[in-house]
């Protein structure tokens, strides 16, 4: 592993993204727009749903925004040569993926810090926590996204088949995080496999947040969506075959 | 006879349930090394494998006393691919300073590389707005980072204008002159007499080795004698 090469690939990532103004512009955009677009569905509603449904939002736009723009990238590379002439250079995997996870990273601390402006100061969601932390879950939530896009890209042989993931890992997870039904009132063997989904957590911390702030259970939430991230860049790695057929 | 840079040993080569080569030995030296064939003849698995890229089923490929692929030789070996391997929403120059990057070389050879390439008007463009044969030559330039000792190309002069090809040509064996093994792949046959060593290939087999000269022997042209070997009665 090394340093240089891993930055390398983080600053090459994001220079792409940055000369793509279109994908810039809806990367930071729309999810201060989806937000609004939430908080005005429950305007005319008594009570906080806004409060309620809010923090799981900021979880899942990270995770399904990077997951897919990760399988789909990845999946480019693959596809470009790239990846060959990078696999034949001296460049670990882990620097490969680290600096996707990186570059992703770093996007995605810029659109939550601008979601959660806009969710915060604009249209009134209640923090009982540190504003901060909320960041930090969210760029955690990006790195998951970034590294089970990095995973199921080795499975997808087309960007057809890369975007039909997003159903197949991303949706279940939305319905099963908490955000429609309670945890733990779903049925046993539901609630069960909610509990080994990374999403899960991912709300819960966002949730534990917004609620009764208890810093020590957002970091073990946070603890749990890194682990998954981790061993999704590890299992990553393990797809990034040198020699090929 | 001169060391073997390149070293083939039975190699066999399986893709999905075809035998794309299905035993070679061969030795490579110094000096520019043109492997010329039709296509889906087996050039560039053969390429991939001296690279060190392509799963074989058996044999040994050696690069430089190595087995190919080695840790030691990722900054060794250049290599084109044969779609161009750059990003196309990068310019010329930013594709070459992220691989010098990757590769840990001064930032001073980007502008050699490009130079080496004739790109010097093209270096802030962004690769995608380049024509196909200036994409290709953007991928040669990365080859070229690091001055590698052994430069595996396929098929860099697709598309090329003549006095670009010359051009190229010269650039190889001004590399081979410094000791460098080249070695390149074409699917048109004239390009042949550019080459100090001709191999012709055909459905995996090496059928011809030899200088342009003595393959072509008494025939019209490499052509000529590439129909003349593979219609021979065995």
């Amino acid at each position: 592993m090394s340093a240089r090469v891993t930055l390398a690939v983080a600053g090459r990532v994001l220079r792409q993204v940055r000369r793509d103004h279109r994908t810039l512009a809806m990367l930071l955009v729309l999810p201060c727009l989806l937000m609004s677009l939430l908080w005005w569905m429950f305007a005319d509603l008594p009570g906080n749903a806004f409060d309620g449904f809010g923090p799981a939002l900021l979880a899942i736009f990270p995770f399904t925004v990077m997951f897919l723009v990760t399988s789909v990238t990845t999946l480019r590379e693959r596809g470009s040569g790239t990846l060959e002439r990078l696999l034949s250079m001296p460049m670990g995997k882990l620097d490969f993926l680290l600096g996707y996870a990186l570059a992703f990273g770093v996007l995605a601390a810029v659109q939550s810090a601008l979601a959660v402006a806009v969710s915060v100061g604009l249209l009134g969601l209640d923090v009982n926590g540190p504003v901060w932390l909320l960041g930090v879950v969210a760029v955690v939530d990006a790195v998951l996204g970034t590294a089970l896009g990095l995973l199921v890209s080795a499975f997808a042989d087309t960007e057809f088949q890369a975007v039909q993931f997003m159903p197949a890992f991303v949706v279940p997870q939305l319905l099963l995080c908490g955000l429609f039904v309670a945890r733990d009132e779903l049925p046993a063997v539901l609630s069960a496999l909610s509990n080994v989904l990374p999403l899960s957590y991912a709300v819960d911390a966002m949730q534990e947040l917004v609620g009764t702030a208890d810093q020590a259970s957002v970091w073990a939430d946070v603890s749990v969506v890194l682990a998954f991230a981790l061993a999704g860049l590890a299992l990553g790695a393990a797809t990034l075959r040198r020699r090929t057929p | 006879m001169m060391n073997n840079v390149i070293e083939l040993r039975d190699l066999v080569v399986v893709r999905g349930d075809r035998t794309v080569i299905p035993g070679l030995t061969l030795g490579v030296a110094a000096g520019v090394t043109g492997l010329l064939g039709p296509s889906g003849c087996g050039k560039s698995t053969l390429l991939r494998s001296v690279v060190g890229v392509q799963r074989i089923r058996s044999g040994a490929v050696e690069v430089l006393g190595l087995p190919a692929g080695d840790r030691g030789l990722r900054d060794r070996v250049g290599y084109v691919t044969q779609a161009a391997s750059v990003y196309d929403d990068l310019t010329v120059a930013e594709n070459l300073r992220f691989f010098a990057r990757v590769l840990g070389v001064l930032r001073g050879e980007v502008d050699a590389a490009v130079a080496a390439v004739d790109l010097g008007e093209q270096r802030d463009q962004v690769v995608g707005n380049l024509s196909g044969g200036q994409r290709s030559r953007a991928s040669l330039a990365v080859a070229l980072l690091g001055d590698p000792d052994v430069l595996v190309l396929d098929e860099p002069t697709v598309g090329l204008d003549p006095v670009l090809r010359r051009d190229l040509w010269r650039l190889f064996h001004r590399l081979a002159d410094r000791g460098k093994a080249v070695l390149v792949s074409s699917h048109v046959m004239d390009e042949a007499d550019r080459c100090d060593r001709l191999l012709l290939m055909r459905e995996g087999r090496i059928i011809a080795d030899g200088t342009p000269d003595a393959i072509r022997g008494s025939a019209r042209d490499i052509e000529a004698a590439f129909l003349q070997i593979v219609e021979a009665p065995a």
